[in-house]
């Protein structure tokens, strides 16, 4: 309808070997290291989530593609990389119903439904943990599992069933630092050994993959950098004891930001592609996040900051659309 | 800082289409463009400030007074009426563009249930006529803010492949809902 939308600009343009296949096949070998972190943490059950989320999405694209009479483009690899998002947002100890439903609802609805790969305009996986939290929320809240820590990060004595972050919401930063606190807290926080969805756990594995897609350009820097250093500013600024009392770290460790950041925000197509765009983009999930996690009904935010983010992307994106030099098109 | 809260709570916890589903007719007509989308929220903020502040003192001087209680949504529908007609008259003189392009939904702001709504929310919740108006202003806003983010998505189903029987409204009502969705983030917000 509007032809003004295919120019992207003037010639000559940047070639790449970069492929759509490629770059979601290396996304989702890159997240394979928390997974078997999190099938050692948590238990094989684990992996089975993680089949049935794949397996499941990749059914129902080829469903979907088939009865709406597209080519089936499963080797894209999206379709996975869809469920495996959705099982890494999941609780651990959760039925396999869910992943099953969740994917259904993620590719169908959430991607099929508007055209396919590159026109959704919410992430898929993220919509369909939304979908879930209100279709099984005792299942979504409850689920937890606790890890068992290595000799080497034994500290005190684990008994809380909640997630970090659910802890420090409704007890407070004392009974948070007790449980989590202190260099041995912090490093199991760390590496991975802490209850929480199948696929956040490990800041470190997941920020090792995140810097690798940095490296290889398949995300720039400025929706990641822009979320961490806007939850960290405000989780500093809004402290439990007054301004400027607050524990940066203990929010950027926790719960699903790192994860978020790199893997979830940075969807190409739910995400602006103007840098400056992009850094309001991941400003605005950052702020969103510390908002639920410190005013909100939840303990954990990023799902949703990263949904709301996606509804005004396309309002981003139009806000710092380039000048152009030409004088304007003639209206007719 | 009470006014502040209001403000927060009437445009975003409580949005009126997201989360209230109030007023969804005009929101899935007039969002096709977002030129259109931010015409039609600026009349909304304006019809429902006005209403707001008109029918709160009828209802205190002389709905309650007289004990005329169960005429309220009648009296309220006819100062609407009114008003709509006054914005339709001010925006043909002044803004022609705008004024075709909203075409039906203009005069359909009357029995839009946003601004019935919130002129009956503000008697139930008992404000002041200060407080309506801005809790009316700001629901104003959140209706806008809904409109706009909704009409820059569907500028995009232009050109995107969507399902033939799914083009259109069916694509915009699963829209709303998805957003619906998101909006669930300001659930439990202080309200």
């Amino acid at each position: 309808m509007s032809p003004r939308l295919w120019k992207v600009g003037v010639a000559p343009h940047v070639r790449d070997n970069a492929t759509v296949a490629g770059i979601m096949w290396t996304v989702f070998a890159v997240l394979l290291p928390q997974l078997f972190l999190s099938a050692y943490v948590f238990g094989p059950r684990v992996l089975a989530l993680a089949g049935v989320g794949v397996g499941t999405s990749m059914l129902a694209e080829a469903a979907m593609q088939r009865l709406l009479g597209k080519p089936v483009s499963l080797s894209d690899g999206s379709a996975a990389l869809t469920g495996l998002l959705l099982v890494y947002v999941l609780p651990p100890g959760v039925s396999l119903v869910l992943p099953f439903w969740g994917a259904i609802f993620a590719i169908c609805i959430g991607k099929q439904l508007f055209g396919g790969l590159g026109f959704n305009f919410f992430n898929p996986a993220l919509i369909a943990r939304a979908f879930l939290a209100v279709g099984f929320p005792v299942a979504m809240t409850t689920t937890w599992i606790m890890p068992e820590l290595p000799a080497f990060l034994a500290g005190p004595d684990a008994v809380a069933s909640a997630t970090p972050l659910a802890l420090l919401k409704h007890s407070g930063l004392a009974a948070y630092l007790a449980q989590y606190g202190g260099p041995h807290g912090l490093w199991a926080s760390f590496l991975g050994f802490k209850p929480g969805s199948v696929g956040e756990t490990s800041p470190l594995l997941l920020g090792l993959g995140g810097l690798y897609l940095l490296w290889r350009r398949i995300i720039s820097w400025h929706i990641p950098v822009a979320m961490i250093a806007s939850t960290a500013l405000l989780a500093w600024v809004f402290g439990p004891e007054g301004l400027f009392t607050g524990q940066p770290l203990v929010h950027v460790l926790s719960g699903g930001l790192i994860l978020g950041a790199f893997f979830m925000a940075t969807d190409y197509v739910t995400s602006p592609s103007q840098p400056l765009a992009k850094l309001v983009f991941g400003a605005g999930c950052g702020a969103l996040t510390m908002l639920i996690r410190l005013k909100g009904g939840y303990p954990e935010g990023v799902c949703y900051a990263i949904l709301l983010m996606n509804c005004v992307s396309p309002v981003l994106e139009d806000w710092v659309r380039p000048r152009r030099f030409a004088p304007p098109l003639k209206k007719d | 800082m009470d006014y502040f809260l209001l403000v927060i709570s009437a445009v975003f916890i409580n949005n009126i289409v997201l989360v209230q589903y109030l007023g969804t007719c005009p929101f899935l007509g007039t969002s096709k463009s977002t030129d259109v989308a931010l015409g039609m929220g600026g009349a909304v903020i304006f019809v429902i400030g006005m209403s707001v502040a008109l029918t709160w003192p009828i209802q205190k001087a002389i709905l309650e007074p007289f004990g005329l209680g169960y005429l309220q949504t009648i009296v309220f529908i006819l100062v609407i009426a009114s008003l709509v007609q006054f914005v339709e008259m001010f925006l043909k003189k002044l803004l022609p563009p705008l004024y075709r392009a909203l075409g039906l939904y203009l005069p359909l702001i009357t029995t839009n249930c946003a601004v019935l709504g919130s002129a009956i929310l503000v008697q139930k919740n008992g404000y002041g006529l200060a407080k309506s108006v801005v809790f009316g202003l700001a629901t104003g806003v959140g209706f806008t803010l809904a409109l706009v983010i909704i009409s820059s998505i569907r500028e995009r189903f232009d050109i995107s492949p969507i399902p033939q029987v799914f083009r259109g409204v069916p694509i915009a009502l699963i829209t709303a809902g998805l957003m619906s969705l998101a909006f669930l983030a300001f659930k439990g917000m202080a309200s």
